[in-house]
């Protein structure tokens, strides 16, 4: 058993506030990514929760228990720093076997779990050196096996593949989500990669400028965004604003000369939304039709697997729709049609 | 669109540092420079001490003799400054450590008020003549009877060592990641644990040097410990100036190797605690 409560937390600095007024619960083993762009306050909620940083005000609960003033070598939390801060005066052994030895475990007992630890990491044969020899990939695997070992109920990793190559970031990503069901830790990863977070965690928490912006699942936060922000951060979007007009059943978004039939949950007639839409919710059609416009300037970016169509729109500005990698260009004008946009109020777009 | 403008190629008036066939010649050249002001008057100074007789233009001296050796040694005047010296400067050195270490922790962690204030006041002692902060020193020395005492020379030596041994650890400790503190911590260490194992250890290169230049210092310090030591409290260094009129010249050479023989001993220790293997890493890291 192992969940965390944030209620309420809140931390500022001189000018900013890095965190405001955070809620976020999170259960016995669930792996957790904090999601959002960088000085959103992702790195200060996690040091909150590690007990580097009291907030200034709210609580955080560990298993019901109240931690907020207890300080981080009384918590049952482990960190991987993003540097790794791996004690570059100790062997790789000492480095895992610190903590153990600071609880007074016998010597045998400290050497076995280290030389275990290693291996869940799949790091075994390195004891003996020292960090500075051992490559980026290695030293993050320490660094999680010094994490790990104490068998703490909480894991923190703040933005724990930043400092690796693109190929080396994939496999460790896949690598670090198995330790993680292997040994049923409650995680809390800090990442600024949506792919990172949309393909570890169970749970994402998208955050911006301080503020929680939503919790859910992959799905949820890319299909069902509740904040601008969310739609636009997450993947890519178009975006427009302009005025909501409900009519009967119908909602359209009023966008300078030209409508757009928006989902509007709950805004009344008349506010001010920002509209977005989905590059793959955008029909591409060769021949005028109700609702679609013709879009001006086409052309086509390749992305291997699919193609981009960018284009603009005199009302609309920028816009782009997926096409199948087989779409072509020819002379004759090329249609779009918004098959889903949603439209969210512009005041929590400006608050995000 | 705005024509593209094409970017001007960035000088750097200091391109040359980056060649490293100009760089090896330059630290070559630093070497040999070093080696010509350092070596050439100390060899000087070693053969003048072993010399029987040594008569212009001969390179070296004609006849070799451990008579000044002797000489000096069986004084009691120098060996007992010998003993003096030798005795003040471990405990100068190692009180300053005793407040540099945690003052220049402070400076370079905390978030102490007026930090840059109070380094600075740190310097003022060295910023005027000594002779002037000797005399008024000894006249307070006066008062509250510590003139002509031990303690009285440790203190003064002091002052001078706490300016450099702060400055040093300050920057020893705030070139640490402080992530590597707040690792130990998570580990379950407490922060007086943290700091013994992980961050003492790690500035020990900073902290030797440091304690290095204090010792040196100290066994050095000739001018105020003159003026507050006298008449019972004679160094080497005090010695030698009373004296270096009234002897002959390889007799102060053999005090001037004797005064140096601390330094390079030191020198030696220091320099094979600095190549261990950590601190490659570590600096390796950084
Ligand atoms: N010690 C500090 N003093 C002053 N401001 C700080 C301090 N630490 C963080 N901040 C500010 O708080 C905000 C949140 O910082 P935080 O490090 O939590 O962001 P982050 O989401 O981790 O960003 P990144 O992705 O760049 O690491 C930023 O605006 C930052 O400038
Ligand atoms: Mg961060």
């Amino acid at each position: 058993m192992a969940e965390v409560d944030l209620r309420g937390v809140s931390k500022g600095y001189k000018d900013t506030t890095a965190v405001d007024d955070l809620s976020l619960h999170i259960k016995d083993r669930e792996f957790v990514a904090l999601l959002g762009p960088s000085g959103c306050g992702k790195t200060t909620t996690l040091r909150m929760l590690a007990g580097f940083i009291r907030p200034d005000s709210g609580q955080i609960l560990i298993d019901g228990r109240d931690v907020t003033d207890v300080p981080p070598e009384r918590r049952p939390t482990a960190m991987v720093f993003q540097s790794y801060a791996l004690w570059p005066h100790m062997t790789v052994a000492d480095n895992i076997a610190f903590g153990l030895r600071l609880r007074r475990l016998p010597k045998s007992e400290v050497d076995d779990r280290t030389a275990r630890m290693l291996e869940v990491v799949g790091l075994p044969g390195v004891m003996r050196r020292y960090p500075s020899q051992l490559s980026g990939g290695q030293q993050q695997r320490v660094a999680l096996a010094r994490a790990l070992v104490l068998g703490p109920k909480i894991l923190l990793l703040d933005e724990p593949l930043s400092n690796l190559d693109a190929k080396l970031r994939v496999r460790m990503r896949d690598e670090i989500r198995r330790i993680q069901q292997e040994l049923q830790i409650t995680t809390v990863y800090v990442t600024h990669d949506q792919e990172e977070a949309l393909t570890m965690a169970d749970r994402i928490a998208v955050m911006n400028k301080g503020i929680l912006q939503q919790v859910g699942d992959a799905l949820d936060i890319y299909d069902r965004p509740a904040t601008a922000f969310v739609a636009d951060f997450i993947g890519s979007s178009n975006l427009l604003s302009g005025t909501l007009r409900l009519g009967g059943t119908s909602a359209v978004a009023q966008v300078g000369e030209a409508r757009v039939p928006v989902e509007a949950d709950g805004l009344p007639d008349g506010a001010a939304v920002t509209v977005s839409a989905r590059p793959e919710d955008m029909e591409v059609l060769r021949a005028p039709a109700p609702d679609a416009f013709r879009l001006e300037d086409p052309r086509l970016v390749n992305f291997g697997a699919y193609k981009r169509l960018l284009g603009r729109h005199p009302a609309f500005g920028q816009l782009e729709a997926r096409v199948p990698k087989a779409f072509a260009l020819g002379k004759e004008p090329v249609y779009l049609r918004f098959t889903r946009a949603r439209a969210f109020t512009s005041d929590e777009g400006d608050r995000s | 669109m705005a024509a593209q403008v094409p970017a001007l190629p960035a000088i750097r008036l200091t391109w040359w540092i980056d060649d490293p066939r100009i760089r090896r010649m330059l630290l070559r050249l630093f070497a040999a420079a070093l080696a010509v002001f350092i070596g050439i008057p100390l060899l000087t100074l070693v053969l003048w001490s072993f010399a029987g007789e040594w008569f212009w233009p001969n390179l070296i001296p004609s006849q070799w003799s451990l008579r000044w050796w002797q000489e000096v040694l069986e004084n009691p005047r120098v060996t007992n400054a010998m003993f003096l010296s030798f005795t003040i400067a471990p405990v100068v050195t190692l009180l300053t450590a005793l407040v540099a270490i945690p003052a220049g922790y402070a400076f370079a962690r905390l978030d102490v008020p007026f930090r840059r204030t109070l380094l600075l006041l740190f310097l003022i002692p060295n910023a005027f003549p000594r002779i002037g902060l000797y005399v008024s020193l000894a006249v307070l020395y006066y008062q509250i009877g510590l003139i002509d005492t031990y303690w009285g020379i440790v203190f003064l030596h002091m002052i001078g060592t706490m300016v450099y041994m702060t400055w040093i650890t300050t920057a020893t400790f705030r070139s640490i990641d402080p992530h590597l503190e707040e690792a130990a911590r998570d580990a379950g260490a407490s922060p007086l644990r943290a700091f013994f194992s992980v961050v003492l250890p790690l500035a020990m290169p900073g902290i030797i040097v440091a304690s290095l230049f204090s010792f040196l210092a100290s066994v050095d310090e000739a001018q105020g410990t003159l003026i507050v030591g006298t008449p019972h409290y004679i160094t080497m260094p005090v010695l030698l100036y009373t004296l270096i009129s009234s002897f002959q010249r390889p007799v102060a050479a053999v005090f001037s190797v004797l005064l140096a023989l601390p330094s390079l001993l030191l020198l030696i220790v220091a320099q094979r605690y600095l190549h261990s293997e950590y601190v490659a890493a570590g600096l390796g890291r950084v």
